[in-house]
């Protein structure tokens, strides 16, 4: 995104729905109680919302069975499919399509009930044609590749992995809407039944039904709404290939660029960042994630997780919710990231709040590491 | 075993496609290769032993440079080892032609 469009836009509404278990709920019911839910934050209709932004798992044109499930003629449709990064990206899109007037009340809405539908993944998309003879086990093998490779490098350790799991469960625990709330130990993840090397099923995200959504408006009629507006000061994404054997670097994400791109056009730096949220399918993921967007060096990701220093009352608050590690993960984590950032910005965190955030880092990765979206979201204070 | 390269900027890649990946040429000649390379990384798929057992799932680095998704064969899944030197040769899964990895001198 461009410096010209910083604070051009805000979210004035979040919603969520079908969290955990949504039984009897197809994935377009859950999306539209999501996206019901996030008008009513706004006080707005559904007749009002002119801008529409989706995509499912399940379909090949998500965006127009969302209009048509919603009764709505919105007339700006946005439903690229970046993956898990694509609510994210959307907020790159919505914001031009505001500011140019094109429309007016933007919805981002995304619903799955991937856990009690089939109790695994779904996907609408074609297996990696230079990839699925060998069977690898999708998406995890990806990220075990990447996962190996890193420890390869770097000397990243299972314990090291082990932390992230566990400090997203601590938050978890503080937070009534996420699924997964028991304790978890290092010893747990290390224990726990190995799924594809080096990462066992609990470095890997939940398998959960649930929607999220948020409501975008031009950043002058933001204050007309009864939350406080979260401004976009900064999005920016990049991708790097879509099957995990053509990744250029596999403990290289382009989250480098992405992060780099977010953090210029909205002037701030890694050290301004008062609570990160990032998407953590696995728990190489977080490593990762923390290098590339600047938060420590490359290689550094390991040993900066340990010890609690992401888990509550650490040193950087990294995934308040629980993450896609411990509150909710319905396929397509990314508008999760949005969501909590919002909230911990409005200071109406569903779980532990940290006090006075100005300015929160919401991260989407889609694929297997292939297409990544930082978007740096800011209260009033920082326009 | 062939692979593409690039007849103006002399790369090779992987998969085979109609324009170079690296400086958008549109030319290739088809060159054969020893299959020399190493593993760049790999992972142990977990499975039950009464449905097959644990399997390789590994990227092979050629010595062209260029890098694909392969699996290692003759190796215990646990004792394959980023870094290993093999050779990848043109073979087959369940009758589908697929690039295979034997360890070098193995």
């Amino acid at each position: 995104m461009e410096n010209k469009l910083r604070g051009k836009s805000a979210i004035v509404g979040t919603g969520h729905a079908g969290f955990g278990e949504a039984p009897g709920l197809t994935a377009y019911d859950i999306m539209a109680e999501a996206g019901l839910a996030a008008l009513a934050d706004a006080q707005l209709k559904l007749s009002d919302v002119d801008g529409l932004f989706c995509t499912m798992m399940e379909d090949s044109m998500p965006a127009l069975m969302a209009a048509e499930y919603l009764g709505i003629r919105p007339r700006f449709v946005e439903g690229t499919m970046t993956g898990g990064s694509s609510f994210v990206n959307y907020i790159t899109a919505a914001t031009m399509a505001l500011a140019a007037g094109l429309c007016d009340v933007v919805l981002i809405v995304y619903g799955s009930n991937q856990r009690s539908g089939s109790g695994k993944l779904v996907t609408a998309s074609r297996p990696p044609p230079y990839e699925q003879i060998y069977r690898p086990r999708y998406p995890i093998s990806a990220y075990a590749l990447a996962a190996a490779r890193h420890m390869h490098e770097f000397g990243t350790t299972r314990e090291q992995l082990a932390d992230v799991a566990v400090a997203a469960r601590a938050w978890a625990q503080h937070n009534p809407e996420a699924f997964e709330r028991g304790d978890l130990t290092r010893e747990d993840v290390l224990a726990a039944r190995m799924v594809s090397d080096p990462l066992t099923v609990r470095d890997c995200c939940l398998v959960t039904d649930g929607g999220g959504a948020i409501v975008m408006v031009r950043s002058e009629r933001a204050r007309d709404f009864p939350k406080p507006p979260v401004y976009v000061l900064g999005c920016a994404a990049e991708s790097t290939h879509r099957q995990i054997s053509q990744m250029p670097d596999f403990t290289v994400t382009a989250a480098r660029e992405s992060g780099a791109r977010a953090f210029a056009a909205a002037g701030v730096s890694p050290s301004d960042i008062d609570v990160v949220e990032l998407y953590d399918a696995f728990t190489i993921n977080t490593v990762l994630f923390l290098e590339d967007l600047g938060f420590c060096e490359k290689g550094e990701g390991g040993a900066f997780v340990e010890g609690g220093r992401i888990a509550p009352g650490g040193g950087l608050p990294v995934n308040t919710n629980g993450g896609g590690l411990s509150c909710v993960h319905p396929g397509m984590y990314g508008i999760f990231t949005v969501i909590e950032a919002t909230r911990q910005i409005r200071g109406d965190a569903p779980g532990l709040q940290i006090a006075n955030v100005d300015l929160a880092l919401a991260h989407g990765n889609g694929g297997t590491l292939s297409s990544q979206v930082t978007a740096i979201l800011g209260s009033e204070n920082t326009l | 075993m062939v692979l593409p390269k690039c007849n103006a900027c002399g790369r090779f890649h992987f998969f085979p496609r109609v324009v170079c990946p690296h400086c958008y040429a549109t030319s290739f000649t088809s060159h054969e290769v020893s299959g020399k390379g190493e593993i760049h990384t790999t992972t142990v798929v977990r499975r039950p032993p009464d449905r097959g057992g644990d399997y390789n799932v590994c990227i092979v680095e050629l010595e062209e440079r260029v890098r694909m998704m392969s699996r290692i064969e003759g190796v215990a899944p646990p004792d394959v080892e980023i870094g290993m030197a093999v050779i990848a040769y043109a073979g087959e899964i369940d009758g589908t032609p697929a690039v295979l990895c034997r360890p070098e001198g193995g």
